[in-house]
């Protein structure tokens, strides 16, 4: 064991924070029968608890301690700055239900990042209230359904790309529609026939689209004009998965392009930290047909700031605003960079995974061999033939002080390894990570046991996975321990 | 010059040869190099695939600021908001001001916690996952549950993905839920349920009538108006009866002072877990708890951590269950959700750790005490009347002489934020919530200052 569950630290009567007497006078207490009588919860001094975290946090791989080239995630820089607004006293303390007069300074910030979010995307509004990537796309899938009903139109399906992130049909079905599959050609792009062949045979029930641009292959699909212009041409929409934004900041607008929604995942194009799984904040952009659809509450600016329900919003999706910490330090990311400055990051990190295509393009199979965007997709395939799964390859790059990229993702590609570099990378690291990968190559071929055996030395070794899922410990429990 | 420059920060000058923004770290050298190996003759031949005609649109964005302007914009807009802390503040109603020991943000704010991702490579998160872990068994213990998972995006979402559960679980789609649930947590969902075409019975609090159809009955204990109801326990029998499940959202914080939802015979238990020490920060981020009875695990949505060994032999923890996800079962997964707001929930399992069992009891007891003692002192005011039909916990609904809106304003001039107006048709009222942050001098003024209103 790494570290102790707090529970086998805990000593009865200890505590690490003291709290002050009510200084109010006795109360009559809550009847007996409603009181709670056992609490088994960690009892900790404070240098245990801050030690115990402080050694797990140790235990945890990050941006600030490596390069994390994990596809379709975009693990940037995060800048401290955008943590240091996020903290400040007039914002923590701020109650999402004080008077909007009174809270001018967080409203301003919403309605500031809801206008330069509709200018980057290329569409009328924006929404800053899904707490999530997946919640934006319930919520922009939502607004569809909505916008057909009021126009009197019972839609049932939305197309799908068979490469997409799992989240787009799953959404799709939260939202009580039916998914239909849409095929890739081998070049990457979207196959103009099975889109044409999707949209006859199911003509005026298809909702919308929901395609990922560039793709989930790294790939700017060369269609994307005539794909929009066939989807709208059935009466559907095109819904646009902003997970790979950050190849397109000041270069080209989906809006432009012919979408009319689309998320947008502040936690990845937008720098705000990932935390190890959240809180992220999924805005979504619309046309201006779809603006009276927006969830609520929107911030508007009439003399001052204030909240509004558009009106015929699809409804809250929290129970306040939206994640206005994410929000605040999205704002500040884009307020630091400017138009110059987001251009220059998309074109730094289309630049970063080129170079690192062109670096590796000898000693792994590349799926599709294009130019990419801001992410390269290659194939382990040989590798497996050698002996090493992209699994193995993957934990060998542990060994060698690199994250992971992202493995088996998308489905469609056999042995996928899908790597981001972002733009926040030196050249001396890309070229450090290609020589790591090239070393690794060398070892699939001639010693493969070293990489279905690593990782090596990082603090634990592979784990047992089947055993967790077959008999699951999802809790302390004294007695088993 | 391969890089066009033509959105450069204009109100900077830009040195040959230097990087552009501190945020991205090629100089024009490395561009050169990199360029020349891939074949291309500038960056912009990288973006061959994009349709020549939709290039380089004109962004209309603010100037860019350096470090020192952004904090001094950001500080100026902070100082726009009226805060709890320079204002006494009474409001409630699912966020909560608490006091937060200092070692919360400090180990919530290392980066290793901050800029990690979601924990896929078990061997370097192990620092995420057993936080993830010893937050399950804090939600466990707190509920009185059997399961957790590792958070939900809110209370409020976590109780509508708690009815879509409830449906999956029981093949029914119907739901009943009590008229004193949070307002926007009804909002929410009926917002999801509509997705799904689920029907949504608002039935009146305590009067609940299920029927064969209802997939679950749904509640709020402390509910909105702060009352801990002690008739739970009839209402859970009454869902069982007819096959129903029964959903009980509760306040964490108040979990540590009264029985917990099990006790009554909750099957799913769902709650806001700002109220674990996280700043209120606008309405977000906070976590959404989510718990549930063993039998109906493989429904539940979100993130689940299980503790197993590696090859050696040692414990060690890994994300699992995951054949109920999105990313391996797409249309067919329980959620689409793919967070867990994890560094919400670390900071939560910080608190209830320094806290311990006692330190988080004496937190509801504090509000507790000074809630019943702001209660005490307005019943004895003129006009103003404490709703008191059931025990509350440290909120309460108070009939007041006039509309609410007028009184807070006159309580703004003194520095007060008072509570959250909750008139109906028949009288003004309004919605005052007391945590432990609250000194007897706020209170005493609040007194004052409703007396003088």
């Amino acid at each position: 064991m790494l570290e102790p569950h707090a529970m086998q630290l805990s000593r009865p009567g200890r505590f690490a924070v003291a709290l002050p007497p009510p200084g109010v006078p006795p109360q009559e207490t809550p009847p007996p029968h409603l009181l709670r009588d056992e609490l088994r919860l960690p009892e900790l001094t404070q240098i245990d608890v801050v030690r115990h975290f402080t050694r797990l946090s140790q235990l945890n791989w990050s941006i600030d301690t490596h390069m994390y080239p994990l596809g379709s995630c975009t693990m940037k820089l995060n800048p401290k700055v955008n943590d240091a607004v996020a903290s400040l006293p007039g914002f923590t303390n701020a109650h999402p239900l004080q008077p909007a007069s009174e809270a001018q300074g967080a409203l301003a910030v919403m309605h500031g990042l809801q206008a330069m979010l509709a200018e980057i995307c290329g569409l009328a509004g924006a929404s800053v209230a899904p707490m999530a990537g997946a919640q934006g796309e319930l919520a922009g899938i939502l607004v569809i359904k909505a916008y057909l009903e009021s126009r009197g139109e019972e839609r049932t399906r939305v197309l799908v790309p068979d490469s997409a992130h799992g989240t787009n049909p799953a959404t799709a079905s939260m939202a009580g529609f039916d998914v239909v599959a849409v095929q890739s050609r081998p070049d990457g792009d979207m196959d103009l026939d099975a889109l044409r062949d999707a949209l006859e045979q199911h003509g005026h029930a298809v909702a919308a689209l929901m395609i990922t641009l560039p793709s989930t292959l790294g790939l700017f699909d060369r269609n994307i004009v005539r794909i929009a212009e066939m989807v709208h041409a059935h009466g559907a929409l095109m819904y646009g998965d902003g997970a790979n934004l950050n190849a397109m900041l000041g270069q080209v607008r989906p809006g432009d392009l012919g979408f009319d929604v689309m998320h947008i995942n502040l936690h990845k194009t937008f720098s705000t930290p990932h935390g190890g799984g959240g809180p992220g904040a999924g805005p979504i952009a619309v046309t201006d047909a779809l603006l009276p659809f927006l969830p609520a509450p929107h911030v508007v600016r009439e003399g001052a700031f204030a909240l509004i329900d558009p009106p015929h919003s699809i409804g809250r999706l929290g129970a306040f605003h939206g994640n206005f910490g994410v929000l605040a330090r999205a704002y500040a990311y884009i307020r630091a960079l400017g138009a110059g400055g987001l251009r220059a990051i998309s074109e730094a990190a289309v630049l970063n995974a080129n170079y690192v295509q062109e670096r590796l393009r000898g000693a792994y199979d590349l799926a599709h061999d294009r130019r990419c965007m801001h992410e390269v997709l290659f194939s382990g395939a040989r590798q497996k033939a050698q002996g090493a799964r992209t699994l193995d390859i993957a934990k060998r790059m542990i060994d060698y002080g690199y994250h992971p990229p992202t493995i088996y993702f998308p489905l469609v590609v056999d042995e996928a390894l899908m790597i981001e570099p972002t733009e926040s990378e030196t050249k001396e690291t890309l070229d450090a990570f290609c020589d790591a990968m090239l070393k690794i190559a060398e070892e699939a071929a001639t010693s493969p046991e070293l990489l279905r055996e690593a990782p090596h030395n990082a603090p634990l070794r592979r784990l047992d996975e089947a055993t967790a899922a077959r008999k699951p410990v999802l809790r302390w429990d004294r007695d088993s321990r | 010059m391969t890089t066009d420059t033509r959105h450069a920060p204009q109100t900077r000058r830009r040195i040959d040869g230097t990087q552009l923004h501190p945020y991205i770290p090629l100089t024009d050298d490395d561009r050169l190099a990199m360029l020349k190996l891939i074949g291309a003759a500038s960056t912009d031949a990288l973006f061959e695939d994009v349709p020549a005609a939709y290039r380089n649109p004109d962004l209309r964005l603010p100037d860019p600021l350096s470090e020192l302007e952004l904090l001094d914009e950001m500080a100026e807009l902070a100082r726009r908001n009226a805060v709890a802390g320079e204002y006494a503040c009474f409001l409630g109603a699912g966020a909560y001001r608490r006091f937060r020991p200092s070692l919360v943000d400090a180990l919530v704010n290392r980066g290793e916690f901050l800029t990690s991702y979601t924990p896929y490579q078990p061997e370097v998160s192990q620092g995420t996952l057993q936080t993830i872990f010893e937050f399950q068994s804090i939600v466990c213990e707190l509920t009185g549950m059997d399961v957790a998972n590792a958070g939900m995006y809110d209370g409020a979402s976590a109780l509508a993905e708690a009815c879509l559960m409830a449906c999956a679980v029981t093949g029914r789609a119907r739901i009943a839920i009590s008229d004193r649930v949070h307002p926007n947590w009804l909002a929410v969902v009926r917002g999801y349920a509509r997705g799904r075409g689920i029907e949504v019975d608002v039935q009146p609090h305590g009067a609940f009538a299920l029927t064969a159809e209802h997939a679950c009955l749904a509640v709020a204990q402390p509910d909105f108006y702060g009352r801990v109801s002690p008739g739970a326990a009839a209402w859970g029998d009454a869902a069982h009866a007819t096959g129903a499940l029964f959903v009980v959202a509760a306040d964490p914080v108040s979990l540590a002072l009264y029985r917990p939802p099990s006790a009554y015979g909750a099957d799913i238990v769902v709650g806001e877990g700002q109220s674990l020490g996280v700043p209120l920060s606008f309405g977000g981020p906070y976590v959404g708890l989510f718990a549930c009875r063993d039998a109906y695990i493989r429904q539940m949505p979100g993130r689940i951590v299980g503790a197993t060994r590696d090859i050696e032999g040692r414990t060690g923890y890994v994300l699992t269950l995951q054949t109920r996800e999105q990313h391996i079962r797409r249309e067919r997964a329980t959620s689409n959700i793919c967070t867990s707001t994890q560094l919400v929930a670390l900071a939560a399992t910080i608190y209830v750790q320094a806290l311990g069992p006692r330190g988080l009891r004496r937190v509801a007891e504090l509000c507790y005490e000074k809630a019943h003692y702001l209660a005490g002192r307005i019943d004895a005011l003129p006009g103003y009347h404490v709703e008191r039909g059931e025990p509350f916990f440290h909120e309460f609904a108070v009939t007041t002489p006039k509309p609410p809106e007028e009184i807070n304003r006159a309580l703004l001039q003194r520095r007060i934020i008072g509570g959250l107006d909750v008139s109906d048709y028949a009288r003004h009222r309004m919605l005052l919530c007391v945590t432990e942050t609250n000194t007897r001098a706020e209170i005493d003024a609040l007194v004052e200052a409703l007396a003088d209103a």
